[in-house]
């Protein structure tokens, strides 16, 4: 045993860092009440304003995107051409959405 | 990380992609990991968006939701779909579980960084405690799933009674739950996009877990000590998050629209 202590004594362990740790939880509150604003929403606003609910839930999950993609995968705080490297694909996934979509309609428009 | 040695960077002549330093400021294998999650995000948004395409190409329900009843004829509105909750048969509690499953899942998101951060500071002990909470929490998740895909397949207690031609004549008939040819909720492709994309998140998070323990297991016999460094950690960590970001849209998508 008191080998084994041994051959880590080498590792040096740091104190943890209060405030990061603090703002890791703070994201996640934020995480945990867009979710419930989510749950209000789909409660509270009437299936009549499908448009309106549509919009809201897309914003709210590109915020909660963010917040992960951000903080958690902590590409906010990478060098700018990785940042960039990850963000500019996503113009494919965009386009294919635009493009599902307007055919999806135009599918919908010629059988009913 | 962002503190790549500048000096020889900077010797007269040479560019920062001439080799020997990272110009993207991250390790290979962490960038290789970020590549790897870009192309998953392409085949989730594939299934993501095929889903809208074919939902959208289905008539929807057009009448209060109040007096919704499921039928082969339209999209089913999805929170009279899943308002099932383990050990309360008979009461409509819509979404609340799904919204349960999301907690869980951001909770173990959270203790994945808790155990990233642990990781730089070379902390063993902590890093042990928070990925065995990640890995009991991606066990929730997938039992949670586990039950809610038998409450989808085995179905509701009444069914739905269809009228179907078969041979020439009308056939009136009860389907119960789903599978791949038919389902009681709506048209086909509803239950087969849920089990398509559900299934394909959820073999995700499987995978997860698998690479949790790994990373759990390497820890606990010091691996890591001795390497030096805990990127494994922040790897399989980018990894556990990214599931999280994808059950993100999928609860937006398939659940809330």
């Amino acid at each position: 045993m008191a080998h084994h202590e041994e051959s880590h004594s080498h590792v040096t362990v740091l104190p943890p860092d209060k405030e990061k740790i603090k703002k890791l939880w703070t994201v996640a509150g934020i995480l945990g009440i867009i979710t419930a604003l989510e749950f209000a929403v789909a409660f509270l606003v009437p299936h009549e304003y499908a448009n309106v609910r549509v919009w809201i839930f897309i914003t709210m999950t590109i915020v909660k995107a963010a917040y992960i993609v951000g903080e958690f995968m902590h590409l906010r705080h990478e060098a700018k051409v990785l940042i960039w490297s990850i963000l500019i694909p996503l113009i494919f996934i965009v386009w294919m959405l635009v493009a599902f979509i307007y055919e999806g309609t135009s599918i919908s428009d010629a059988r009913f | 990380m962002a503190s790549t040695s500048t000096t020889s960077v900077q010797a007269p002549g040479r560019s920062i992609w001439d080799g020997g330093v990272s110009p993207m400021g991250a390790s290979y294998g962490k960038l290789m990991m970020w590549f790897f999650l870009l192309s998953d995000a392409f085949t989730f948004s594939a299934l993501l968006i095929t889903y809208g395409l074919v939902r959208s190409s289905h008539p929807g329900y057009s009448g209060e939701v109040e007096s919704f009843v499921f039928s082969p004829e339209y999209w089913p509105v999805p929170e009279k779909v899943f308002d099932a909750v383990p050990f309360l048969h008979g009461v409509e509690l819509p979404l609340v579980f799904v919204g349960i499953m999301t907690f869980i899942l951001i909770m173990s998101s959270v203790t994945m960084v808790l155990a990233v951060e642990a990781g730089h500071r070379m902390d063993r002990a902590a890093v042990e405690k928070w990925m065995l909470w990640t890995i009991i929490g991606g066990i929730t998740f997938l039992s949670c799933q586990a039950w809610e895909w038998t409450h989808f397949i085995i179905g509701t207690d009444a069914g739905t009674v269809v009228k179907q031609i078969i041979n020439g004549q009308e056939v009136t008939r009860t389907i119960f739950g789903a599978n791949l040819m038919e389902n009681q909720y709506g048209p086909p492709d509803f239950a087969g996009f849920f089990f398509f994309i559900t299934g394909f998140h959820g073999f995700h998070v499987f995978s997860g877990v698998c690479l949790n323990f790994l990373v759990y297991f390497n820890t606990v016999m010091g691996v890591y000590d001795r390497r030096g460094h805990y990127e494994m950690v922040e790897k399989v960590g980018l990894y556990w998050h990214f599931v999280d970001l994808v059950w993100v849209f999928v609860f937006t998508f398939f659940y809330l629209v």
